[in-house]
Order: C-alpha cells, then sequence, then structure tokens
C-alpha cells in the first residue's frame, strides 16, 4: 500500500451550461485508467467499515481489489453476487450516507468513490462483455407472482428464480422500472440502462406481464389460487399535496404528474412523443428531496428561465443526495429556502403566482430536525408559471383497497415483517416503499432480496 | 398489445373497436375504462368499455376522433394490435334497484350507457334512456339501447330525430311536467354533464356523473385526474371516475379542461 491520496478521483461531466440544454447524462463515468487509480486508494481494510454502510452488503474491498488488479471481469461477478443492479446502485445510491460514510479513509480524507467503482465495472460489463446468465437450479416446482417491476419486485424476482421457483411479474404501467423509469430524469439515470438490467431478468426466465394492475385484473385473493406466493413491491406512488387554496390550478402538477409525462412518456421528445408537457419561464418546485431536485432541474433542460425550488428548512437539512443538490446549485436552480407556499393565487384557471412566508428555525421535532416555524407578516409573493408540488408520496392504496385481509399502518404503509418479509395475509409478502414509505432504490433491492428469502423459506418449509 | 378483431366507423368521427382482451372482459363492469397507447408515440387515452363478452373474451370501445391521440388510435385497423390496453379501471356504477332510473348519454357516453342500462334493468328497475346528438345519423346503438331500455328518448339540435335541442332541455321538460326519477346517471361531454347535473338539483334527484379528466396512469399515481367533490381533493380514474354530479366544483372542472389546448394544436398540427 503506498501513500494515501486524500481526495477522489474527480468523474467528468458535462459543462452545466450544455447540460441543461439536454437529457443527456450528466457523469461520464470514470475512464479504466481512472478507475483503476481510484481503486488503489482502497485500503483493502481487514474489517471493511464501508460494508457495515451497504444495505446490500456487497463485499467492497473484494470487488474493488479486482478493479485495482484490472480484474473487471472477476469484479462484476463479485459485485452481482449480492447486487443485480449496480448500474443503477452505482448512480443513485446516496453513497455519502452508506456505503462512503463509513469508509475508514473519509475519516480524515475523501472516503473512496465506491458508487463510482460500481457504476464503472457494471457500465464496462455493459459495454464490453455478452452478460452471463447464471445457471439456474432445477425447478422447485413453486410459483411466484411478484407485483410491481420497480427495484424491490425486480431483485426479489430475481433471487427467485435463483432458488428454483417460477416467476412472473405483474406490472400495472406499460414498462417496467417502477420509480427507475417514470420518476428519476433520463439525465440521472438512463432508461437504457435499466431496461438492460431488466432484460437480464426475462433472460433468467422471469416473464413480464406489463399493463396489469392486480386489484383490478385480478384480486390477491385470485392471484393465490394460481401462485404459491406473492411478492407486493408496489411503491408508494400516491402523491401528496398541500392542502393550500390554489391547488388545483392548471399547470400545477404533482412531481409523479411532471415526472412521468417526462420521463415515462417521454414528454421531452415533443411533439414525437405525443404527450405534452407545460413549458414555463418560471416554474417553481416546493420540496427538497431528490425528488423535487429532479423536477427543478428537468424543468431547466425544458426551456424555464427560472427554476425556484421552495424548501421550508435549510439547506443542512434538504433529503436530497448531496450530489443533486449540488448539481442543481452548478444549473442554477433559485433556492428559496426557509421558505413556505400558504397559496397559489391563478387567473382564469392558470397558477401565476406562489404566495410563501418565509420560516426560521425552532426546536427539533420527532425527526430530530429543528422545526421551521412560520415568520408572522414576512409574506413574500413569487411570480410562476408552473408549480410542481414535491413534498413526498405514500403508497397507492389499490391493493389494500381490494384486499380486506391485508392490514395497513395509519401511514398507509403494508404492515410487514421486516425479517422474512411476510404481511398479514398468509403467502403474500412485501417490501420496498410499500412496506416503508418512500425510502430508497437500495433499501428497496434489500427488502426484495429478504422477502425472496422468506419466500423460499415459505415455500420449502410450507409454515407460514 | 392486444388484437383489434373489428373495427367499424360506426358513425362520422365515432369509431368502434372490438378487441380481444379475455381477462378484461372477465372482470369488466358497467362504467369502467381501460387506458390505451396507440402506439410506441403516443398518450395515454382512457376509454370506457361499452360492451364485453365474456364467452367470446372481447371488450368494445367507442371512441371520438378528436385530437393526436384518438386520431393515432383510428388509424389502427383490424387484424392490428394496439401498443398498450390497460384495465379494467376505476369503480363501477353502484347497480341496484333505485326504481326509475334515467340514463343520459351523448358522444362515447351513448355506448357508455348500454352496458348500465343492461345491468340496471336486470336488477329490476324501470329504465329510460335519453340519446343525444347533433343530428340523427350521428346517433348510434338505437336499437341496442331500445333492447335493453323501457324507453329511449332522443333528442337532436337540429331536430331530426325526437326533440330538437338537448338532452338537459327535453329532461327539464319532463320533470316540470311531473316525471320522477329515483336516479340519473349522465356519461358524454363535460359540458352535457355539467347542464344535467344543474337540470335534476333543483328537484333533489340525485345524480351521478361520469367525468373524464386528463388522465396519465389511471392508477392514482399522478394526480392529473384530481377533481374537488363536496370540497375534497379526489382522483377520478381511482375513487371514480363517477361522482356526484351535485357535488362537484364545476368551474375548476371546465378550468382543467384547457389545460393542454396549445400543445394539443401542435401535435394535431403535425399528424
Ligand atoms: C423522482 C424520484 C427520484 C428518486 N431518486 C432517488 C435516488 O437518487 N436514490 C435513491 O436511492 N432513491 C431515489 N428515489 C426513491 C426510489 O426510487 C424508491 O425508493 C424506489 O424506487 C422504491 O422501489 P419499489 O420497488 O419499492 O417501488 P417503485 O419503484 O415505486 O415500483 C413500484 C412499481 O409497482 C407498480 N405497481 C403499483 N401498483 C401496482 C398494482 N396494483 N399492480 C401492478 N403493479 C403495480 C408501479 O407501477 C411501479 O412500477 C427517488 C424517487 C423518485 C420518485
Ligand atoms: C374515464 C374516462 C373515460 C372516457 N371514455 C371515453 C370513451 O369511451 N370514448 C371517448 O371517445 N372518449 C372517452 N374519454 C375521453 C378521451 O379520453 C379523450 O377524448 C381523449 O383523451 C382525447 O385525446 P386526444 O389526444 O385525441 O385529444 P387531445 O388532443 O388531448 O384533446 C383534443 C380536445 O379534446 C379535449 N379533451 C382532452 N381530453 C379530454 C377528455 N378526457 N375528455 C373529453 N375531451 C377531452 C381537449 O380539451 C381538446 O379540446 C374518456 C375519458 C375518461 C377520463
Ligand atoms: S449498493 Fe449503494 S450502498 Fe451498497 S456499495 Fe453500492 S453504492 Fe454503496
Ligand atoms: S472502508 Fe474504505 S478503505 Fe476500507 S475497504 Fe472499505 S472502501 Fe476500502
Ligand atoms: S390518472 Fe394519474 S392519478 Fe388518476
Amino acid at each position: 500500500m503506498g501513500k494515501i491520496i486524500p481526495n477522489k478521483n474527480p468523474m467528468r461531466e458535462q459543462p452545466p451550461e450544455e447540460r441543461i440544454k439536454n437529457f443527456n447524462e450528466v457523469p461520464y463515468g470514470y475512464s479504466p485508467e481512472e478507475a483503476i487509480a481510484e481503486a488503489h486508494r482502497c485500503l483493502q481494510c481487514k474489517k471493511p467499515l464501508c460494508v457495515d454502510g451497504c444495505p446490500v452488503e456487497i463485499d467492497i474491498p473484494g470487488f474493488i481489489g479486482f478493479i485495482a488488479e484490472k480484474k473487471f471481469k472477476e469484479g462484476i461477478v463479485r459485485l452481482k453476487e449480492k447486487n443485480i443492479l449496480p448500474a443503477i446502485c452505482g448512480r443513485v445510491c446516496p453513497q455519502e450516507e452508506q456505503c462512503e460514510r463509513e469508509c475508514i479513509l473519509g475519516k480524515k480524507y475523501e472516503p473512496v468513490a465506491i458508487g463510482r467503482l460500481e457504476r464503472f465495472l457494471a457500465d464496462w460489463e455493459r459495454e464490453n462483455i455478452e452478460i452471463e446468465i447464471p445457471v439456474l437450479p432445477k425447478s422447485t416446482g413453486k410459483k411466484v407472482a411478484v407485483v410491481g417491476a420497480g427495484p424491490a419486485g425486480i431483485t426479489a424476482a430475481a433471487d427467485l428464480v435463483r432458488f428454483g421457483h417460477t416467476v412472473e411479474i405483474f406490472e400495472a404501467l406499460h414498462e417496467p422500472g417502477g420509480v427507475l423509469v417514470y420518476g428519476i430524469p433520463e439525465f440521472r439515470l438512463p432508461k437504457a440502462i435499466v431496461f438492460k438490467e431488466i432484460d437480464f431478468l426475462s433472460k433468467m426466465g422471469v416473464r413480464l406481464h406489463t399493463d396489469t394492475v392486480i386489484g383490478m385484473i385480478k384480486s390477491l385473493d385470485e392471484l393465490l389460487e394460481e401462485y404459491d406466493a406473492i411478492f407486493l413491491g408496489t411503491g408508494a406512488g400516491l402523491p401528496w399535496f398541500m392542502g393550500i387554496p390554489g391547488e388545483n390550478l392548471n399547470r400545477l402538477y404533482s412531481a409523479n404528474e411532471y415526472l412521468t409525462r417526462a420521463n415515462l412518456m417521454k414528454a421531452y421528445l415533443f411533439p414525437k412523443y405525443k404527450t405534452p408537457i407545460a413549458k414555463g419561464k418560471r416554474v417553481a418546485t416546493v420540496g427538497g428531496g431528490n425528488v423535487a431536485m429532479d423536477c427543478a432541474r428537468t424543468a431547466l433542460r425544458l426551456g424555464a428561465e427560472e427554476s425556484i425550488l421552495i424548501y421550508r428548512r435549510a439547506k443542512e437539512q434538504m433529503p436530497a443526495r448531496n450530489e443533486e443538490i449540488h448539481h442543481a446549485e452548478e444549473e442554477g436552480v433559485n433556492f428559496q429556502l426557509l421558505t413556505n407556499p400558504i397559496a397559489f393565487h391563478g387567473e382564469n384557471g392558470w397558477v401565476k403566482e406562489a404566495e410563501c412566508i418565509r420560516m426560521e428555525l425552532g426546536e427539533p421535532d420527532d425527526s430530530g430536525r429543528r422545526r421551521p416555524v412560520p415568520i408572522d407578516g414576512s409574506n413574500i409573493k413569487i411570480p410562476v408559471d408552473i408549480v410542481i408540488i414535491a413534498i413526498g408520496n405514500s403508497p397507492n392504496p389499490l391493493i389494500p383497497a381490494t384486499t380486506p385481509d391485508l392490514e395497513i399502518t395509519r401511514k398507509e404503509t403494508i404492515v410487514t415483517d421486516l425479517q422474512t418479509g411476510k404481511t398479514t395475509k398468509r403467502g403474500v409478502f412485501a417490501g420496498g416503499d410499500v412496506a416503508t414509505g418512500a425510502a430508497t432504490v437500495i433499501l428497496a433491492m434489500g427488502a426484495g432480496k429478504t422477502a425472496a428469502k422468506g419466500i423460499h423459506e415459505y415455500l420449502t418449509s410450507g409454515e407460514w | 398489445m392486444v388484437k383489434i378483431l373489428h373495427k367499424e366507423h360506426i358513425v362520422p368521427n365515432i369509431h368502434e373497436f372490438i378487441v380481444a382482451a379475455p381477462d378484461i372482459a372477465k372482470k369488466a363492469r358497467a362504467g369502467q375504462f381501460v387506458i390505451v397507447i396507440p402506439d410506441k408515440y403516443a398518450e395515454r387515452i382512457p376509454i370506457t368499455i361499452a360492451d364485453w363478452d365474456n364467452e367470446q373474451g372481447t371488450i368494445s370501445i367507442l371512441f371520438l376522433e378528436i385530437g393526436a391521440g384518438t386520431q393515432s388510435l383510428a388509424a389502427l385497423n383490424t387484424g392490428d394490435e394496439i401498443f398498450s390496453f390497460t384495465g379494467p379501471l376505476g369503480r363501477s356504477f353502484e347497480i341496484k334497484k333505485y326504481g326509475t332510473v334515467g340514463l343520459v348519454g351523448g358522444c362515447y357516453g351513448i355506448g357508455a350507457i348500454y352496458p348500465l342500462a343492461k345491468a340496471l334493468k336486470e336488477c329490476g328497475n324501470k329504465v329510460v334512456c335519453y340519446s343525444e346528438a347533433r343530428s340523427r345519423f350521428l346517433l348510434y346503438w338505437n336499437e341496442k339501447l331500445e333492447s335493453v331500455a323501457d324507453e329511449v328518448r332522443y333528442s337532436t339540435t337540429d331536430g331530426s330525430l325526437g326533440s330538437k335541442g338537448h338532452s338537459h332541455d327535453l329532461l327539464k321538460e319532463n320533470l316540470e311536467s311531473g316525471e320522477y326519477y329515483d336516479m340519473v346517471f349522465a356519461v358524454g361531454c363535460t359540458y352535457m354533464m355539467y347542464k344535467i347535473a344543474h337540470t335534476t338539483k333543483p328537484y333533489g334527484i340525485n345524480t351521478i356523473v361520469s367525468m373524464n379528466p386528463v388522465m396519465i396512469d389511471g392508477t392514482g399515481m399522478c394526480g392529473a385526474c384530481r377533481l374537488e367533490v363536496g370540497g375534497e381533493t379526489k382522483f377520478a380514474c381511482v375513487d371514480g371516475p363517477h361522482f356526484d354530479g351535485h357535488k362537484i366544483n364545476w368551474d375548476i372542472v371546465l378550468d382543467r379542461r384547457k389545460a393542454y389546448i396549445e400543445e394539443e394544436i401542435i401535435s394535431k398540427e403535425r399528424l
């Protein structure tokens, strides 16, 4: 081991003034030389703390060691033992709160760029070698229905086929991928990558039924007549509004609607793709998470002259990944922090103004963050022609509404045993955002893995 | 993908497709809808299930050719595959014995009230249908409706069949002359449903309207279809599309209708 290099090898990216004019991915990824250099920064710890920070416990020093030795193929195999979607996680995991936060180097210097290395290997594999299909065990004769083709469902399905079960996925939309496809924009996660990863599943024999809304076309009880177990990975898709005056004005969107139009329906290629999306000069996004950053940055790319982000707390408390906040700032998003909308005003039905009140930070609340308190009389009016509400989502109520014996919590999440993925209904398992409320891709994947184990145990023991 | 088994141009500007969709046919109930994407580039278009045949495994849809989306749909022919076809979606009408029911249908709604009339009749209701169009040659499914309803009353703007004017004019006349309905259902263009709700209100007749806001996913995920009903925000795709016509905030509905006017024009010009 040579001298410690204090900083991460930088990753080249599109310059901000260029990239706000297109939907191409922002960072370019490491070249093999850059990846090898970065891999050499890793100390190959005997007790790697980084692994504790990864929800799916990837052998991080293991795959990084292979990169350092230029054995990319061995590296990707090691990586995929624990994570079948590395090209995605390498791009969207909040590494600074997970693996990289625990990395020993990070105590004094910058941590090893684990996410970038993960992305490098996955991209290298996709671009250079025919992806190998793992040898599957003999069929168990058991059939499992996976509902929802988001990261939780995809991961559960992949593990279940590898246990030898027959797996079919049912997805409500016309494309699989969940939020990866309808929510996270192209410039952050190219859809071709997501489809390639999903293609891997069908190569392993998983059958995918799109356009299939479970709860409507089939109830869970009807599915249980055909399948031995069910995994619910239906996500948290129901958008919240603020419940303040003016929210039904035209050109006021939920983040889901705005992003679904832009991503899933490809409205950014309008009019080649026919789904319209409003293009405004002054676009205000309300919220401070990844979703809000994605909306504010999408608005710029759709031609907004001013993309304003309205968030009621301070920057330090924003739930978005640092990288997203940084990218949004570079691109010129106008942050109106400690500011909260109290009403939207319109003209002939079209939104024209966001009336906001300034906030200050008071005592910490349940989440441990200092609670924002409105400052009396500090009202301001921000002229806008589009507003996007990105303040959160709760689980889609369709399945619980049509399955009375499935217990849900007060937050509308499905009651799920986190150790096994079991719900309160025999044969039905759940995981991901539908069980935890809106969280992250990697946690949804972790939940999919846990449930796959739980399902396998149930199917082999027959015991609930 | 589903296959179009039969396409018919039933009246100028309205097409009927019969498609092979056995799973949907098994589950369909009056008042539910499907979301259709005609081809890879098209929008997601909500369309009511106008009829279904569980034995044949088919469902029928009727649609008005208006903008770019429905034009791409109309461009498909018998034997073609529809890129994406999802359903059944939404809640069905509540089918039970009400007594005497009035069903009002205009444009695609004439087709949509057919399964409703059939189901309500089977439940023992007296069913009176009101079918309206601009002119006689734009009315369709007359015999079909007559075969299931106790009575079908026509109104045309030019007076070429039935009474001259709109169905709300005719309904108003009938109510004024002492007719009574235990329940009224209206399906068709927004303005027609608004007028019907307006007409029945003074008589205190419960009126269900089938709202048709802009939709995307149709599963409760985007909020595009939201309406204000009785002061609360509702998502038409999962909470509806049928709501109490007297509780709807019509001002908001009529404003939201025009949300994409400019884009609709661009998209149509490109075709
Ligand atoms: C805009 C945006 C940006 C984000 N950015 C990040 C990020 O940078 N990093 C990160 O880690 N996380 C991010 N997240 C969060 C992350 O995407 C989610 O936590 C994750 O996708 C949850 O996975 P899931 O499989 O539980 O659900 P989802 O991804 O929501 O997938 C659920 C799937 O189930 C389908 N479905 C729902 N109901 C039914 C039904 N009845 N029948 C059939 N199918 C059904 C849905 O159509 C959907 O495809 C972001 C989320 C959003 C919205
Ligand atoms: C639950 C539901 C059921 C429906 N059932 C049917 C049906 O059975 N048959 C049928 O023909 N149509 C039905 N509609 C309406 C249909 O979805 C629209 O006509 C269609 O989306 C218009 O798409 P377009 O691209 O052709 O037109 P656009 O270019 O989107 O619009 C052209 C014109 O139509 C108006 N328009 C847009 N959307 C709608 C709408 N949802 N309803 C009425 N006018 C609209 C616009 O304001 C514009 O003036 C239904 C809608 C809903 C929500
Ligand atoms: S999956 Fe996420 S948390 Fe785990 S090592 Fe990769 S980037 Fe880090
Ligand atoms: S903690 Fe950091 S230095 Fe140690 S093995 Fe993990 S990545 Fe390498
Ligand atoms: S159409 Fe998206 S929520 Fe109703």
